[in-house]
């Protein structure tokens, strides 16, 4: 048996079950200090980072499937719109216009809550967001929004280098929460992965309440993490004692934080109740710096139009809802949104009344520290690339923009490489 | 360092573990029992028995086991009615109609329903383990979702051909996968013309069914490939040729020039060298090791070895499995529970090897889709990624639950169904072991041996002292609560989800 197992022990002993979770994972705590928790056996508070109570968020909305750009911000002013989509195209009187309409541009009919947050000037739309040599492929290209490297978008992601970079070599548990089944490989780093959980009940051994002396030894199984004798560095299993390590902390921080009812009612659908489950989390001022939710469906290959319009109404009012709730709150100042997809979609219709996969396409950034309106032009509808939009804007530049002013880290080493930040907030961020 | 070339393993080698590790990936493991039939058959009478499973009878599959006609097109006469209605703008009629195409969906949701169950409930029932395992794989391949096609009765032709071909011949399938109502409809193929081909399909079966992505095909070739399978539609339930949508013309596919129909365009495919070298990478990874890491040489050359065996036995697959499931490489230290168990594994896994009742198939299910494998909903046409992205936080609890409910009964809050109290009888595990002059167990004799049936390979020391606490803080008796409670504690360990 080794020490740290007997040292457990002897805590447990003393101090109760409480401690003994504390005790057992302080070498993963201890330099948190550095974060502000100076007491490492003060892991129960549900407080945000002591010392930094303004600490700042970001949401990521993921649209996945390739949300057709072109139905979503209208160029209604382009006849070339409507004969690329000479039955898909969005009448010019459906459109919701920005401003007076005079740029030609609007919002899908059904983005009636975007609308109201561009009129609100909560609302950046960013045209043209793509990269280089585009990838029709949705995992190579989800890959490359997600690894924010074209040239080779295997391992780790974005946010996981973020949390990497900025965490002096120890991983931050709870920092990134991700709703939904799969932890995107966004949020993964080499040392920080994200919590991720679709219903936050679901979130905890239920063996406990069978017998009071199970408890004790689940928690030594579970609890050890990768420092029990026989765990091989590099393997699957060292790879699973430290997830379950990090289940035990999570479990007992974020069942607390949602049970509180919202301050606002959100739309039943699943991205709305997505929304309300991060908006219940920042709530409870969680530690969490990043929070990433998915909505699918948006590969619209056939009969497109009856389910994209059902897909916009689920955006627009799921983040009208959760726009509302953090202003409720009072958080709105420190939440920055984002919503993405891994592609756009062809200019064309094809036969069967849907769009196949494209390159560019807008992206919102959502809060009051955006600069509101439209960012950059349209891009053109005639000259294309293979019949596919020609990007005006690399995402990267957008990623460099957040990491820098609004996470404030260098974006050089989080993305392996200098990408000119995006002139996306404004001046006083 | 595991070996590169497909020589067999030694037959004397064969032990314990080895014919765990291949009860387990070859199948879905087995009872204490079943492991040591293996040791006494010994390596060739065992890799036979899971291959020739054809000689073992099984409950058949009759077409009618599911109904077929719920999701029939409308007929003339329906869509007659339709247009009328449409036309004399009466709202009654087409609410009326809209409601029977509802109340159609509605069924047809059950139908799919009771289909994951009725697959689930067969793969741990079956005496043929690899027909299942296989079916599994191969509904991985070529993942075809429910959700996009919205027809049970096309999911389970599909999973019938899927069985059909399991230890098969792969060319063959491919052919028939191309005229398959569920994936022509998940790829839109059915309606592409030849006027506006649709690349979806081409493109997918180069990229994740044959060849792997961007591995010896250009953007060009999906686009000549998409026009050699225009036509390639279905009616109802069979495949349909239709000449009209078909484009007959000239193609230049992999910089050959012929005019090629979707057939063509197979053979194409299948000739290349690139095609077996990716079906052995994808068999290798399901089998014997998910490579999280980065690839050894020598796995790189034992995997290319397996491809050249599959060429030289034109794709099939029965052969090519005898080998993998007979060599060294297949057993070496590195490959034994070293891969991450899938949710289906867990699930069916733990049920035939600890024996545990069957409360509830629904509540099966339904875990199955929270730890992300829906059977028939596949996340995507890349099927599911496997490996780590099984285990996040929040599906290690999901799994550890999974487990106690089914040796308890209890049921955590979140899943369809209710509590009820197990009627597990767990000391049937223990009947091979030789109780003391007192009549009971001996405490360290039954730790060892819970550890041994239920892990993939030998046990950490830690967590035989854990248990044997465990043992002694509750008198000490190995009775039928104790060891129910050490499983449901060894079910919980970290190494429980390895295979």
């Amino acid at each position: 048996m080794c020490n740290e197992h007997a040292y457990t022990r002897r805590i447990f002993l003393q101090k109760g079950l409480t401690m003994v979770s504390a005790a057992a994972t302080v070498p993963y705590f201890i330099q948190s200090s550095a974060f502000g928790l100076t007491d490492p056996f003060d892991l129960l508070q549900t407080s945000s980072i002591a010392g930094k109570p303004q600490d700042r968020i970001l949401v990521v909305v993921q649209l996945g499937g390739g949300n057709d750009g072109l139905n979503t911000v209208v160029p209604f002013g382009d006849d070339q719109y409507y004969r690329a989509r000479p039955q898909l195209g969005i009448p010019a009187n459906n459109v919701l216009r920005f401003g007076g309409g005079a740029d030609g541009i609007g919002l899908h009919p059904n983005l009636t809550g975007l609308k109201e947050l561009h009129d609100d000037g909560l609302l950046a739309t960013v045209q043209g967001v793509g990269y280089p040599n585009p990838n029709r492929s949705h995992f190579t290209s989800m890959d490359i929004w997600h690894t924010a490297n074209p040239q080779q978008p295997s391992g780790n992601g974005w946010i996981g280098r973020y949390f990497d970079n900025t965490c002096n070599g120890t991983p931050e548990p709870n920092a990134e929460i991700a709703i939904g089944r799969e932890a995107p490989k966004a949020m993964m780093g080499d040392l920080n992965k994200p919590v991720s959980f679709e219903t936050a009940d679901l979130f905890r051994w239920i063996g406990e309440d069978l017998h009071n002396s199970l408890g004790e030894p689940y928690e030594e199984i579970n609890r050890g993490g990768d420092r029990v004798e026989g765990v091989k560095a590099g393997t699957q299993l060292e790879f699973l004692t430290r997830t379950a390590l990090n289940a035990q902390i999570a479990s007992e921080q974020i069942r607390n934080a949602v049970r509180v009812r919202p301050l606002v009612e959100y739309p039943r659908n699943q991205l709305g109740q997505q929304l309300q489950m991060v908006g219940s989390m920042i709530r409870a001022e969680l530690p969490t710096r990043v929070y990433y939710v998915t909505i699918s469906g948006f590969d619209t290959h056939a009969g497109q139009a009856g389910s994209h319009a059902n897909l916009m109404t689920q955006v627009g009012s799921a983040l009208l809802a959760f726009l509302k709730d953090l202003k409720a709150q009072g958080n709105d100042g420190r939440v920055l949104t984002m919503t993405f997809s891994e592609f756009g979609r062809r200019v064309k219709q094809n036969a069967s009344q849907g769009t196949d996969h494209g390159t560019a396409a807008p992206m919102f950034l959502l809060g009051p520290m955006v600069r509101p309106g439209v960012l950059g032009p349209h891009p053109s509808l005639t000259d294309l690339d293979q019949g596919d939009l020609k990007f005006g804007i690399d995402f990267r530049c957008i990623y460099a923009a957040i990491l820098e002013s609004w996470l404030k880290a260098d974006s050089r080493k989080v993305l392996k490489g200098a990408f000119r930040p995006a002139v996306i907030f404004n001046k006083s961020v | 360092m595991p070996t590169a070339t497909l020589k067999p393993l030694r037959p004397d080698a064969f032990g314990h573990w080895e014919a765990n590790h291949l009860l387990r990936r070859a199948g879905f493991g087995g009872t204490p029992d079943q492991v040591r039939l293996l040791v006494e058959w010994g390596l060739d009478r065992s890799v036979d028995y899971l291959i020739k499973y054809r000689e073992i009878p099984t409950e058949a599959i009759k077409p009618d086991d599911f109904r077929g006609d719920i999701m029939t097109p409308p007929s003339p006469e329906e869509r007659l009615a339709y247009r009328k209605a449409q036309e004399a703008q009466d709202e009654v009629t087409l609410e009326r109609l809209r409601r029977l195409r509802q109340e159609r969906q509605r069924q047809d949701r059950q139908q799919v329903r009771a289909m994951q169950q009725w697959w689930l409930k067969r793969m741990i029932e079956t005496p043929r383990p690899l027909e299942e395992k296989m079916t599994l794989f191969l509904h991985g391949h070529f993942a075809t979702g429910y959700r996009t096609i919205e027809n049970s009765y096309h999911m389970f032709l599909q999973n019938q051909m899927f069985r059909k071909y399991a230890v098969g011949n792969f060319a063959e399938l491919c052919f028939q996968i191309i005229r398959d109502p569920a994936m022509l409809a998940f790829l839109d193929n059915n309606e592409s013309h030849k006027r506006q081909p649709n690349e979806n399909l081409a493109r997918e079966l180069m990229e994740l069914f044959t060849l792997g992505e961007g591995n010896g095909y250009t953007e060009n070739d999906i686009k000549e490939g998409a026009r050699a399978l225009t036509g390639y539609s279905f009616e109802g339930n069979e495949f349909l040729f239709r000449e009209d949508f078909h484009d007959d013309g000239q193609k230049v596919i992999f910089g050959k020039r012929g005019t090629y129909n979707g057939d063509d365009f197979v053979r194409l495919i299948l000739g290349r060298t690139q095609c077996s070298e990716f079906i052995a990478l994808k068999l290798y990874r399901f089998f014997v090791n998910d490579l999280p890491g980065p690839v050894e040489p020598a796995v790189k050359t034992f995997i290319l070895n397996l491809a050249r065996e599959m060429r030289s036995n034109k794709y099939d697959l029965a052969p090519v499995l005898g080998t993998l499931f007979r060599s060294e490489h297949f057993y070496d230290e590195a490959n034994i529970a070293a891969e991450i168990k899938s949710p289906v594994q867990l699930v069916v896994e733990a049920v035939r090897s600890l024996k545990t009742p069957i409360l509830d198939l629904n509540i099966l299910v339904d875990a199955l889709e929270l730890m992300g494998q829906d059977v028939f909903f596949p996340p995507s046409v890349k099927g599911w990624v496997g490996g780590r992205s099984w285990i996040n936080t929040s599906t290690l609890f999901v799994r550890q639950n999974l487990l106690t409910h089914l040796l308890t009964g209890r049921l955590p809050s979140g899943f369809r169904g209710s509590s009820t109290r197990s009627k597990f009888d767990a000391m049937h595990l223990l009947a091979h072991l030789t109780k003391g002059s007192d009549g009971e167990y001996a405490q360290t004799e039954a730790v060892d041996f819970l550890l041994k049936s239920c892990l993939g390979a030998k046990p950490l020391e830690a967590r035989r002292a854990t248990l044997l606490e465990f043992a002694d803080s509750n008198g000490g008796r190995v009775n039928n609560e104790l060891i129910i409670g050490m499983l449901c504690l060894i079910t919980a360990m970290p190494e429980y989800q390895l295979c």
